[in-house]
């Protein structure tokens, strides 16, 4: 299995869109190493900001170079982002509708060793709470790319988090990208399981460990949180017995979340919800943060035989 | 430099103003009146002499921008966009009311006219800057005026503003610290010092002018005089006082955000009539 740094797949993209349209701008925010954006400002350094240490005047500032017709990618770590710049970002950038897209990396858990101060689970839950804003968690590097291009051509605010660790490369998903649409990886009407971001691996692997059991398991991959595609969850909760919902996120305010409440109103399933469980993380290694939160095709399975078992006794 | 005739009639508009603002707050029987008539003057030398902007097409690439980060003292900037045919005056009777394009704090997408929407302190100033560095970048000669509020420089924003407009050398910048030394829970000496304002800014890497800000020849040399001065961004510190024009309202911290009742209403009214 091949590796790859889905935030190096925006940075790539940001080149690329830049040098087909004058309009698009790169902000950072002292922390272009680690987002990659400094390949971006060695290419084009006139079309790069360097904020400093300031998220939220970044916020503010892209929202003003949008207001003159620029399309600014905002880009810090998904902590800073969403929680230190969580007023900008609402009243700057989503209040009004701006066209600014703001790219996070370093989300979730698999941050790593520098704690729970820069594992940031509650970015999705804070964005998608915002009216205007889409939220985008693509599943590996060329996916990445994808999202970034596909956020460049829509209209309004978008949060593309990424993450800061390899994660596998996974041919499934690539090929294409429109916001708000699911990709359908694998067919079954046991039930199934919807994944967003990275954890999209785990989820193909959980389905392929059910299949030994027997279980035939739909998977689909929601690399869109905000707008969700309905008409798919709606198909996976009327023809299968239940959904598992995978997210390298809090299981609160996340796409487990927005999966249940959406099948709650149009056609009630059980779900079940593999995410991080209402606790900070530690320092870790990447792997062994993914394992110790529950966030392995492992946890996926067990919840999966669990909406099973729940639903012959029912 | 400016005639006495010019002079007469900004401070006449003003009174006009300072009346729209009043029936504006006194109607939607909420709103911020104190800090509305304190900053009316400062607008009123924008809007009426010294921006370049066109009610008729306020899409005009080069027009001027004005971006009230102060944004709470919305009636102001309605009053005058009213006034100079933006929108048609009988909107101000809707202000604050459902179904209105006059929000609370201004919110650009529904109000011709308002070219940012501000509410939340310190926000409006760096929108302003990112306007202005757009401007820069496409090397258009329009300014880039924002008003910001004395107690708003409180927030950590307003300084990381300070900073990124000195970095750009956005000079097209011409910004106003509305300084009427009150803020919503007392004089701001009190509750957050932010003496010596002008220093700081210019320790920022800002250019200061230190004002009367209801002299309309002092506001009018300060901008001139910042307008012909390149390399820098510029913060005039306009002293102001709080409920300008009304007598007991003026320098009352209780004026911030209180609307008259019908007899403070009226009096306010009556003063302002003698004042034509």
């Amino acid at each position: 299995m091949q590796f790859k740094r889905t935030r190096q797949g925006y940075a790539d993209a940001l080149i690329e869109l830049a040098r087909a349209n004058p309009r698009i701008l790169v902000l950072d925010s002292d922390v272009a190493k680690a987002t990659k954006t400094c390949d971006f400002a060695e290419v084009l350094p006139d079309r790069f900001f360097n904020c400093g240490v300031q998220e939220g005047n970044m916020m503010s500032v892209a929202a003003g170079l949008a207001i003159e017709g620029f399309i600014p990618f905002a880009t810090t770590f998904a902590m800073f982002a969403s929680t230190r710049a969580a007023d900008q970002v609402r009243n700057s950038i989503a209040y009004p509708k701006v066209n600014v897209k703001i790219g996070a990396t370093h989300g979730g858990i698999s941050t790593g060793g520098d704690g729970a101060s820069h594992q940031c689970n509650e970015d999705i839950a804070i964005m998608r709470s915002f009216p205007n804003m889409t939220v985008l968690v693509p599943g590996d590097y060329e996916e990445a790319r994808l999202a970034t291009c596909a956020a460049a051509a829509w209209k309004g605010p978008v949060y593309l988090r990424f993450g800061r660790g390899q994660y596998p490369v996974m041919e499934e998903i690539h090929g294409g990208f429109e916001i708000g649409k699911a990709k359908l990886l694998r067919p079954g009407n046991d039930l199934a399981i919807v994944s967003t971001g990275i954890m999209v691996s785990e989820a193909l692997a959980a389905a392929t460990e059910l299949e030994k059991q027997g279980v035939a398991a739909r998977v689909i991959h929601m690399p869109t949180v905000k707008p969700l595609d309905g008409d798919v969850l709606l198909a996976a909760a009327r023809e299968t017995r239940g959904i598992v919902t995978a997210e390298e996120h809090s299981i609160i305010g996340g796409l487990g979340e927005a999966v249940a409440a959406f099948v709650a109103q149009t056609h009630p399933a059980f779900v079940r919800r593999v995410g991080v469980h209402d606790v900070f993380g530690e320092s870790g290694r990447a792997d062994e943060l993914l394992t110790l939160y529950g966030l392995r095709a492992a946890n996926i399975v067990e919840q999966a035989l669990q909406i099973l078992d729940t639903a012959v006794a029912v | 430099m400016v005639d006495d005739k010019t002079v007469r009639a900004l401070e006449a508009k003003a009174v006009e103003i300072r009346r729209s603002i009043l029936n504006m707050v006194y109607r939607a029987n909420s709103g911020h009146v104190g800090g509305s008539l304190g900053a009316t003057d400062l607008v009123v030398a924008l809007y009426y002499h010294l921006l370049r902007h066109d009610p008729r097409n306020p899409k005009w690439p080069d027009r001027d921008r004005f971006i009230l980060s102060k944004g709470h003292c919305s009636p102001v900037i309605y009053a005058v966009l009213a006034d100079c045919g933006y929108f048609p005056v009988t909107d101000l009777e809707t202000f604050r009311r459902p179904g209105s394009h006059l929000q609370g704090h201004p919110f650009a997408p529904k109000t011709p006219g308002i070219e940012a929407s501000t509410g939340t302190l310190g926000l409006g100033i760096s929108t302003g800057l990112g306007m202005a560095l757009a401007a820069k970048l496409r090397g258009e000669p329009q300014r880039y005026y924002i008003l910001c509020g004395d107690g708003e420089i409180q927030e950590g924003q307003a300084w990381e503003a300070a900073m990124f407009a000195s970095k750009y050398r956005l000079d097209k910048v011409i910004a106003f610290v509305d300084r009427n030394y009150l803020q919503t829970d007392g004089n701001t000496e009190d509750i957050m010092p932010l003496e010596p304002l002008a220093a700081k800014w210019e320790a920022f890497g800002w250019r200061t002018f230190e004002i009367d800000g209801h002299d309309f020849r002092q506001i009018i040399a300060a901008v001139e005089c910042a307008r012909a001065l390149q390399g820098k961004p510029t913060m005039i510190v306009a002293r102001t006082v709080k409920g300008r024009g009304v007598s007991f309202m003026e320098n009352e911290v209780a004026w911030h955000g209180t609307p008259p009742s019908p007899e403070q209403y009226e009096r306010a009214i009556e003063e302002l009539s003698r004042a034509i």
